[in-house]
């Protein structure tokens, strides 16, 4: 366990400095300073000079001693709120001027700006150095929510979790608010007559021994500053090391066309869909918005239904939808495939093959990108085999500016600093103190004196920064000029969205400094390059249409032609069968780490697992039972000598002799929400072993360890030994056969069935309705987040999650079924069910859960005293109650974020889905607006999108006014697969379930 | 020696033993409150009790502070311990209630000796039940928002709501057991005024016997007040904990939403009543040498009381077995499985030992006579009607319909001090009542004497 606070009970070390200050330690750096050191050397007292332990201890610490060990949970979260406020108040000083908040109308509007009225602008957020276009809803020049951008090509509307995370990391209070030195504030200046002296020193060297370390750069401005940087300093060299990177996918396209390229795959096209390992329905996988967005409008069991096959070593999403799944351990994958036609003897695999065979043109094999480059080329050439290679499967140029293989990339820098050749390191973005593997030491190589000069451009003053000489608190995205392209080439403006909050520099501002530009704004280098890059007449029509639209046109790749290359074969050596693998993942919510001081991420319930806060050890259920383990146990992982230990998870459909663990945990910098949450899985990675080993030792320790998963019970089947209709499911054959199964498999009450009248909701002008299509949802959990922002819900902490105080509104739950080894697994989205008869409204005593005429079933905050009768009496059990101050009302960056048409709750109050009533409320007064100046009745349509519906990149999540038959919810309504969950109560919600059809293969079937 | 009265001989123990005068009832009990030094037992008593109480105000001061949140409940099992405890007190102050104002309209007379003590025991678990509506909701300064009183928000309480018929019953149960047990006090008052030799009680004593003079009017106004107040608090009995059980019948939670629940609950509520009465009579008659007046027969009868109400318990949980299994609903149906193979097993067979399989030793006559076993059997009933709470609320409510949402309730803490800190309270105000007021009805026990007998 890496939970690294020290107990009260523990004997406190001295951290006082003035003691053992040996007088003649002093002397002598004074006599070494003088004589030696080229620069002015500062010291700010004599022990900094004596270098004493203790004083570089006082140094390093954030918080003073006892700050940090605050162990009641209770009091920790005050702790935090207080010291959120002061810092915020701190930061102020640094902040530019806001606006005075007069309370006066404006004088003169200035041009566009309606009060309460938000303004939408299209940028772009990246991760991994792929943009996720995005819009960013504006409230009176303060971001509030990220959603898809429709117009752009690679979204469409959908968007991931980490790019509407994105918003709380900009507001994080915990982020760098200054340039830092050594533990101490300095300025922009300081910084700039620091660099000065070192930088015109590299000059007659040509820069030998400057190395600039970036993580990937898709951004064609950056890479265009950093070859004009390295056409200055020719000797200098720019490292690119990203934890999460794609070296396996670029050597595995080297070996097969000698060249990096990007591939890229059309799922609207694709009837079989072989996934080897691959994640393609979740974000991080580059395209996956897209992907989803085509996957699902395959998955209508009345139109042309693909058909997935999954083989995997991990469950994950994108295994849950699979129509045929398969696991398998990672290192088998290569004998998996291993004969010349890439297919062995396995009835799964031969029934896939036939059905790709079948279909020339239109399947496709995608593979994970941690898989061996082997694998890669084999499946290049599997694609090309059954001729998908221009149909279904693209080849485009390498969307990295930079691509290099990263891993030896960074191997390569360790080295130089090992051997004294880097005198000056910049290292823009990334943390490579953390998440650097461990074989190559680079704390070891970063701390002491081997390179004179480290200097770190970051968000927040990480592991990283605190070992850099200098660190330069760097803008968010959503606060500084940049640009990027998305997974197809696609380039996007990224434009900021509010003034920086710190007075950061934007990583372009940075090297536009060394380049000797230090005024440099983002905004004209931007410009600039694009100005360079445009060939048409007028510019700035072009600019505004790109910055419009989010995109800019022309820029996404064409697809090329590549030749393979005939022999890509080499030896693919198998691994030990009975040596057990460890697989080491990208974590489902905190990415590589980067996340891990974002509360609404670290909160989100993992799609597989449910866990929040925590990564674990997942083991599967065979062989945790042969081992003797169980969920919450403490085992030690050893890997060549390296040992961590974690918590375990038991995981349905996680091969045998293999464990998976995920990266981004463990941090002892993060910030206030994510330090020491969690344990580091980088400590046993290995550049030779970056994604699967072989041979780790699991012991157990004794210890438990708990963990907070959000869900109670992750299967259908009751212990009892029944099964509860929740996800109704059939195969396509036997939809064919009856497709009105799933409202047969309950009993559907009549309406009458109560004692008061029906309200007559066909006579009003709206009445609200949701339908989710089950064969469309993949998972990925991006409804829930983009309901935490829309609707300020707050982040609880993990040990409210673990008695299931979580506050989501909507949640998806997850079902297993079947095989413990291979299950089956389900998603199934719940918001409010919105309930006709509602039980949760008779029950409450005061009143403040009501229904409206147009179905919804308001709650009334101020009205609800908190009896918690109506969460008893919801059998959905989708009300969140406000046990403690839940809250943060004092943080000022908070306050800022929040979106101002939705109340913040207070303690003590019951709160839910409303079909995001606020987006209505508009909607309709709009509508009723438009009627009276045109004249004419208008009503709401189709265009009113509630904020899963619109971050939902499957449009699995359809709203409406079901009394229009025309709008596609009454059509979703209208279909045989409707159904409502525990529709028997006679609840009669509003919300419905479209059943999900699974296509298998009839050769695999029985 | 007066001769035998046919009241203390047609049973063969008598409810007063004999060789008692109006004198000697008089100043036996009326000695207790005016004359006999308090004990240090008392003093160490009290003082526990006492102290256990500041316990319980100091985690209520937490939770005003801090929120709910310091208790154990969650989603889904949004009510715990407040509401058991609730339930629990609630229906322990139902025995006296029945004693009172049932047993006096079927003229049992041997009621007389244990009323008082038992209506003093229905106010302070009332009290003690009350406390914890008021302290449950997320927004304990707004509780009042469930009495419909005239506002200027001009918003009145959702009448549907059980939750709303709580308050109404409860409310109005409290003012009948204060008001039927204020009035029963007023003849004694005045005999406490007569006896005391210092002025100061003299005055207290005074003002609370609102001039009670013992003319034949004044007795006659009492006896139709008194009969009036019996008539209203009798239908009480019945309807308090049937609208209690209405707060979960009501709901749809499987393991709640079923019929039997009013006439269980009210059998419930007697069951454990009279196991409290007991619990309080046994240890009082003994060391204050009670024994002529709560004599053997008293604790009997409570004992058939305690028999008969725990068939119909169990007769109660005989049928919601029967219809979990019989209904054919798959919800009812696991709500059963879950009791008798769930996580909270334990509890549901430690409650079936509690209220059915040990009580049943109360069919033997000299288990019936012994008051070290009556206590015993007693302090059983009382856990096993607190663990029947404890299984209607938390067990239904933490596997309900979608496996999804299912979860488990632990209390805290904060949840053990107060309900520990109510028994104190409850066990405080018994011990100031015990000395500031006779713990037996004087004037009532001196009718029950051959001197009361109206000669012909």
């Amino acid at each position: 366990m890496t939970n690294n606070r020290n107990s009260k009970g523990a004997p406190h070390e001295d951290v006082c400095p003035t003691k053992k200050l040996d007088l003649n330690v002093v002397r002598e750096r004074l006599d070494a300073a003088t004589g030696t050191k080229s620069g002015p050397e500062y010291w700010r007292s004599l022990e900094e000079l004596a270098g004493s332990p203790e004083f570089q201890r006082a140094l390093h610490r954030e918080f003073p001693k006892d700050a940090c060990e605050w162990l009641d949970s209770v009091s920790r979260r005050g702790f935090l709120k207080v010291m959120g406020a002061s810092l915020g108040l701190a930061g102020m000083t640094g902040c530019v001027k806001l606006p005075k908040e007069a309370i006066v109308p404006y004088v003169r509007q200035p041009d566009g700006v309606v009060p309460g009225r938000p303004k939408y602008y299209a940028t772009a957020l990246t991760l991994g150095g792929y943009a996720s276009p995005v819009l960013v809803e504006s409230n009176m020049g303060r971001p509030t929510k990220v959603e898809g951008n429709d117009l752009h090509p690679a979204s469409l509307g959908g968007t991931d979790v980490f790019a509407q995370a994105q918003l709380l990391t900009m507001y994080d209070p915990d982020r760098s608010q200054s340039v830092v030195s050594m533990g101490d504030q300095r300025s922009w200046a300081g910084f700039l007559s620091a660099l000065r002296g070192p930088l015109a020193a590299q000059k007659p060297l040509e820069g030998a021994g400057i190395r600039v370390l970036t993580t990937t750069v898709t951004s064609p401005t950056l890479a265009d500053q950093l070859h004009t940087f390295l056409k200055n300093y020719p000797q200098a060299k720019w490292h690119v090391y990203e934890p999460i990177n794609r070296d396996n996918v670029l050597e595995g396209a080297k070996l097969a066309f000698g060249q990096p390229v990007e591939t890229r795959y059309d799922f609207s096209k694709a009837d079989v869909i072989v996934s080897l390992d691959a994640d393609f329905l979740y974000a991080g996988f580059p395209g996956n918005t897209k992907y989803i967005r085509d996957f699902a409008s395959r998955r209508d069991p009345d139109g042309k239904m693909n058909r997935l096959y999954v083989i995997e070593s991990t469950p994950t999403s994108t295994g849950a939808k699979a129509d045929h799944h398969v696991s398998a351990r990672a290192s088998e994958f290569a004998s998996l495939l291993d004969n010349s036609t890439g297919w062995p003897d396995p009835t799964f695999l031969q029934a896939a093959r036939s059905d790709v065979n079948a279909r020339p043109g239109s399947s496709i094999i995608v593979v994970g990108d941690h898989l061996r480059p082997e694998i890669h080329a084999l499946v290049h050439k599997m694609n090309a085999d059954f001729g998908n290679i221009g149909k279904t499967v693209f080849y485009t140029d390498p969307v990295d500016a930079n691509p290099i293989n990263q891993t030896d990339s960074l191997k390569q820098l360790v080295a130089d600093m090992n051997a004294g050749k880097v005198d000056l390191l910049i290292i823009l973005g990334g943390n490579p103190a953390y998440d650097a593997p461990a074989d190559l030491n680079f704390v070891e190589a970063l701390k002491g004196d081997k390179v004179p000069l480290r200097v770190h451009l970051g968000l927040y003053n990480d592991e990283t920064a605190e070992l850099c000489h200098w660190h330069v608190n760097q803008t968010h995205e959503l606060e500084a000029w940049g640009d990027a392209r998305a997974y197809d080439g696609t380039a996007s403006i990224i434009q900021p969205l509010i003034a920086p909050l710190y007075n950061g520099k934007s990583a372009l501002e940075f090297v536009a400094l060394l380049n000797g530009h230090a005024d440099a704004n983002g905004y004209d280098l931007v410009r600039a390059y694009w100005q360079g890059q445009h060939t048409g007449a007028d510019f700035e029509q072009f600019w505004r249409k790109s910055l419009h639209d989010g995109w800019i046109e022309g820029t996404t790749f064409a697809p090329k032609e590549v030749s393979r290359k005939t022999s890509t074969r080499s030896e693919m050596n198998l691994t030990d069968a009975s040596a057990i693998e460890l697989n080491i993942r990208r974590d489902s919510t905190i990415y590589d780490g980067q996340f891990s001081n974002n509360g609404w991420l670290q909160e989100l319930p993992k799609p597989m697992s449910k866990l929040t806060w925590d990564n674990a050890v997942l083991i599967g259920p065979k062989m945790a039972e042969r081992l003797g383990i169980r969920t919450e146990d403490v085992v030690e992982l050893e890997l060549n000598g390296k040992k961590i230990r974690g918590p375990v998870w038991l995981q349905a459909g996680l091969p045998d002799n293999a464990v998976t663990i995920t990266l981004g945990y463990g941090r002892w910098r993060a910030g206030r929400v994510g330090t020491a949450q969690g344990f580091n899985a980088y400590e046993l990675r290995t550049t030779a072993n970056p994604w699967i080993a072989s041979g780790v030792k699991i012991t157990k320790t004794g210890d438990t360890y708990k963990l907070a998963s959000t869900q109670g019970m992750q299967s259908m089947d009751t212990p009892n030994g029944a099964t509860r209709p929740l996800v109704r499911e059939a195969s396509l054959q036997e939809y064919r056969k009856n497709p009105n199964f799933a409202v047969e498999m309950d009993e559907n009450p009549v309406p009458e069935l109560t004692l008061y009248p029906p309200y007559p909701y066909d006579k009003e002008m709206y009445a609200w309705g949701m339908a989710i299509d089950l064969n469309r949802c993949v998972g990925c959990n991006n409804c829930m987040l983009a309901c935490v922002s829309e609707n300020n819900i707050a982040v609880v902490g993990k040990e409210q999650c673990v008695i299931g105080r979580h506050m989501h509104w909507i949640r998806v739950d997850v079902y297993y079924q079947g095989d413990r080894d291979n299950p089956k697994a389900y998603f199934q989205p719940v918001p409010c069910m919105q309930c006709e008869n509602a039980p949760c409204e008779v029950v409450c005593p005061v009143g403040a859960t009501n229904h409206s005429t147009e179905g919804l079933n308001d709650m009334i905050y101020n009205r609800c005293v908190g009896t918690r009768y109506c969460s008893n009496n919801c059998p959905y059990k989708v009300r969140r109650f406000n046990f403690l101050l839940f809250q943060d009302w004092d943080t000022p960056q908070y306050k800022m974020m929040r979106n101002p048409d939705v109340s913040v709750r207070s303690r003590g109050v019951m709160e839910k889905c409303t079909y995001c009533i606020q987006r209505i409320s508009e909607a309709r007064i709009d509508a009723e607006t438009a009627s009276v100046r045109e004249g004419k009745d208008k009503l709401v349509g189709d265009e009113l999108k509630t904020a899963c519906q619109q971050s939902c990149p499957a449009e699995a999540i359809v709203f409406g006014n079901i009394n229009d038959p025309n709008s596609k919810v009454s059509k979703l309504k209208a279909h045989a697969l409707n159904y409502s969950l525990l529709g028997e109560l006679n609840t009669r919600p509003r919300t419905t379930y479209l059943a999900e059809i699974r296509n298998p293969n009839p050769e695999l079937e029985g | 020696m007066p001769e035998p009265s046919k009241t203390v001989t047609v049973e063969k123990t008598p409810v007063i033993e004999p060789g008692h005068t109006f004198g000697t009832v008089t100043e036996k009990i009326s000695a207790i409150v005016l004359t006999r030094p308090a004990s240090n037992g008392w003093f160490v008593g009290f003082g526990m009790a006492f102290m256990l109480t500041m316990m319980m105000l100091y985690a209520i001061g937490y939770l005003f502070v801090k929120g709910i949140g310091i208790w154990g409940v969650t989603i889904p099992t949004g009510w715990g311990f407040a509401i058991v405890n609730f339930v629990w007190w609630i229906g322990i102050g139902h025995a006296g209630t029945l004693i009172s104002a049932i047993l006096l309209l079927l003229r049992q007379s041997w009621r007389n000796s244990i009323n008082r003590f038992a209506e003093a025991m229905t106010l302070f678990a009332v009290a003690a039940a009350g406390i914890f509506p008021a302290i449950h909701v997320g927004r304990p300064w707004l509780a009042y928002w469930l009495f419909p009183y005239p506002n200027t928000m001009r918003v009145w309480p959702q009448f549907r709501s059980p939750l709303m018929w709580d308050v109404f019953a409860v409310s109005t149960y409290a003012t009948i057991s204060a008001l039927f047990w204020f009035i029963g006090l007023i003849p004694d008052f005045a005999t406490l005024r007569d006896r005391t030799e210092k002025r100061w009680v003299k005055i207290i004593y005074g003002m609370l016997s609102f001039g009670w003079r013992g003319s034949a009017r004044h007795w006659h106004r009492y006896e139709t007040a008194y009969l009036l107040l019996a008539g209203l608090a009798t239908p009480l009995v019945l309807s308090v904990h049937t609208v209690v059980s209405f707060d979960f019948a009501i709901g749809i939670v499987p393991g709640w939403h079923t019929t039997i629940f009013p006439p269980y609950f009210v059998a419930g509520a007697i069951y454990s009543g009279f196991a409290m009465v007991l619990m309080l009579a046994i240890p009082i008659r003994k060391i204050y040498g009670l024994e002529d007046f709560i004599t053997e027969r008293h604790l009997q009868n409570s004992a058939k009381v305690m028999l008969a109400t725990g068939l119909i318990v169990a007769y109660g949980y005989g049928v919601e077995a029967f219809m979990g299994w019989y209904s054919g609903d798959r919800y009812d149906a696991f709500t059963l499985w879950n009791r008798l193979h769930g996580p909270y097993a334990l509890e549901y067979y430690a409650l079936l030992s509690c209220n059915i399989l040990i009580p049943q030793v109360l069919w033997i006559r000299r288990l019936r006579k012994s008051p070290a076993a009556l206590f015993l059997i007693s302090f059983v009933i009382l856990i096993g009607m607190w663990l029947e709470r404890f299984i209607i609320v938390v067990v239904s409510l933490h596997r309900d319909f979608l496996t999804s949402s299912w979860g488990m309730y632990y209390p805290t803490r904060w949840d053990w001090m107060t309900y520990i800190g109510t028994i104190g309270m409850f066990l405080a105000a018994m011990f100031l009542f015990l000395r500031l007021l006779p713990a037996i009805s004087i004037f009532e026990m001196r009718t029950l004497l051959p001197e009361a007998e109206v000669k012909e």
